[in-house]
């Protein structure tokens, strides 16, 4: 439980992170009043309304929420794929975006997609060293050694030469991650990257995911509705509530990393599901009657 | 296989160089094409699939015999015989001068091949890189694709006349329409292929790092890939109506003129001959190029496999 005072909601209890830690020193997010209103063919849609979120560096923050509640929409605002309408969005000091500015898409905040998105017409090798190769941070001999002990750490050499179709979903995501992770990102967004698998392959990745991040302690944005994922995997479950989405509710999870499986079983688990359930299902309870009266 | 086997030895010497050894693993799990192709064709042969095939065209065949020469359906009373086209085309001294051994039969070939291969790679060096860009560049796209959609839907023989007019002699004119014809059909699937490219890809070529150029080359052209194979294939087609058509009417070479001069001169075998000739010339030119196809979509054919 040394982890409980280091995990705040705000970047001051970041001092007292323990050693494995403490190497984050950026990648901070900060999320500021952001509003993001769009207007497919004239209809407003309210997807993000005045939500605030401060994620200290190296933190592993959860968010959850019903589907189509507009988390997706924050993180595309964190990576640069669209505007705020209203807010400002801030990396450690630097402005992202704002309702003048749109961030532009970089490799220090790499997004790992929800239905994956390995370009299925290059090898893993050339998948996961393409980042660094096209901007000039490595040579091609350099990116392949590199490439080669990150596969190994993720449990995955030997299929450096295969195309992503050629493997199974499982190693797919994790060499996903890989590709995100050869570019030293500051932030890890993952939009709910195991959706459509399995629950045994995913505690497979999941564990992968944990092992890059306690090693790494890259800040992690990480968006699913999977309760149970989000409590083993996060420092913090930020639960949003349904469209518009705002902060409902935040839930520190204390348990200690390095985590395991058997966590999952306990006592302190069962709680921090029924707090985590409560806030989430009154949000899904709204959705569904949302999405009743919009089909109405 | 070359740039593969490149790959490998490059790896394992970058890896050399840091003191690991190369990884044994990796060695044999790279199939070859060819043992793939093979792999296939034994498989295939397992099926029924091309029993079935052989059968139906041998029951056509027979079917086509039976109504010529058997029974002399009223239908095909003017139509010759698979005997007596086989007479003729194998014959060391054709009728109508038309047959394996007669050197003209082979001109005439030529002519249609080399008017394709000409109007094929121009349209096709045209097309592609029209289709890229105006799916790269929506400000492009919108500058040129009314005008493409007015010209496209013009039959293409309806160019015939002007391009007659345009062009001296008839070669260019023949090659012009055959052009013309691949070359919409080219563009357009060209354009579809980039539009169909799942918006994740560019978001995650972003993410990266990518500039304009690299999005280009490592996204919008291998992602158009299957689309414009696909379009290659459609437009090679379309290539062979539009010669045929044009050698119709203008010309005194080519299978298409070969057709219609056996048509007016009441050669009936040699018409049939053309014809044949022509499936065939259709069936191995969409072959070439699925075999580029394959060679260039490694990632497709292996997922096949």
């Amino acid at each position: 439980m040394i982890l409980s005072q280091t995990i705040g909601n705000d970047g001051k209890a970041l001092a007292k992170k323990p050693a494995i830690s403490s190497e984050a020193t950026a990648g901070k997010i900060s999320i500021r009043d952001v509003s993001i209103v769009y207007d497919p063919e004239g209809t407003h849609v309210v997807a993000v309304d005045s939500c605030s979120l401060e994620i200290p560096a190296g933190e592993f923050c959860v968010v959850v929420g019903p589907s189509g509640c507009g988390k997706t929409t924050l993180l595309n605002a964190i990576a640069g794929f669209h505007g705020v309408t209203s807010g400002e969005i801030y990396m450690d000091a630097e402005l992202l975006c704002s309702a003048e500015k749109t961030a532009k898409p970089g490799a220090d905040r790499i997004v790992v997609f929800q239905n994956g998105a390995l370009f299925p017409w290059k090898t893993v090798l050339d998948n996961i060293i393409y980042g660094p190769l096209i901007q000039g941070k490595m040579d091609r001999k350099e990116a392949m050694a590199a490439c080669h002990e990150l596969l190994i750490q993720m449990g995955l050499s030997g299929i450096s030469h295969r195309y992503p179709s050629e493997i199974s979903g499982g190693m797919r995501r994790r060499v996903e991650i890989a590709r995100a992770m050869m570019n030293d990102p500051k932030v890890l967004l993952l939009d709910e990257p195991f959706r459509a698998m399995d629950a045994l392959t995913k505690t497979v990745v999941q564990k992968y995911l944990l092992d890059v991040y306690d090693v790494s302690n890259k800040t992690v944005f990480f968006i699913t509705h999977d309760l149970d994922e989000a409590i083993f995997l996060g420092s913090r479950v930020i639960v949003v509530t349904s469209r518009p989405a705002r902060v409902k509710k935040i839930i520190n999870i204390e348990i200690p990393r390095p985590r395991d499986f058997r966590v999952l079983t306990s006592e302190y688990y069962r709680q921090l599901k029924e707090e985590t359930l409560e806030a989430v299902h009154e949000e899904a309870q709204k959705a569904f009657e949302a999405g009743e009266r919009e089909m109405a | 296989m070359e740039p593969e086997k490149m790959l490998h030895s490059e790896e394992a010497q970058a890896l050399a160089e840091q003191g690991q050894p190369p990884m044994p693993e990796e060695e044999e799990m790279q199939p070859l094409t060819w043992e793939i192709t093979m792999a296939r064709i034994r498989y295939a042969l397992r099926t029924s699939a091309p029993y079935l095939g052989a059968l139906g065209l041998l029951s056509t065949l027979l079917a086509y015999w039976l109504l010529t020469e058997v029974f002399k359906a009223p239908l095909f009373a003017k139509i010759p015989g698979p005997v007596a086209v086989a007479d003729e085309w194998f014959s060391h001294h054709p009728m109508f001068g038309i047959s394996i051994y007669s050197s003209v039969y082979y001109r005439h070939i030529w002519a249609s091949c080399w008017r394709i291969i000409q109007a094929f790679l121009l349209a096709t060096v045209l097309g592609v890189p029209l289709g890229l860009f105006m799916g790269w560049k929506k400000v492009f796209k919108d500058y040129t694709f009314p005008l493409f959609e007015l010209l496209r839907p013009i039959p293409m023989l309806a160019w015939v006349p002007l391009a007659i007019l345009m062009f001296p002699g008839y070669e260019a004119s023949v090659i012009y329409v055959t052009f013309l014809g691949s070359f919409f059909v080219t563009t357009l699937n060209t354009l579809l292929g980039v539009e169909s490219i799942d918006e994740a890809y560019f978001r995650a070529a972003l993410c990266l790092g990518s500039k304009p150029r690299h999005l280009f080359f490592h996204v919008i052209v291998p992602g158009a890939l299957p689309f414009i194979f696909t379009g290659l294939q459609i437009s090679m087609g379309y290539a062979w109506f539009c010669l045929v058509a044009g050698e119709m009417i203008a010309g005194s070479y080519g299978l298409g003129y070969l057709i219609w001069n056996a048509y007016m001169e009441f050669q009936e075998p040699v018409l049939i001959i053309a014809m044949i000739t022509l499936g065939f010339l259709g069936w191995f030119s969409s072959a070439l190029i699925r075999i580029l196809a394959r060679r260039l979509m490694q990632w497709q054919v292996r997922e096949m496999a």
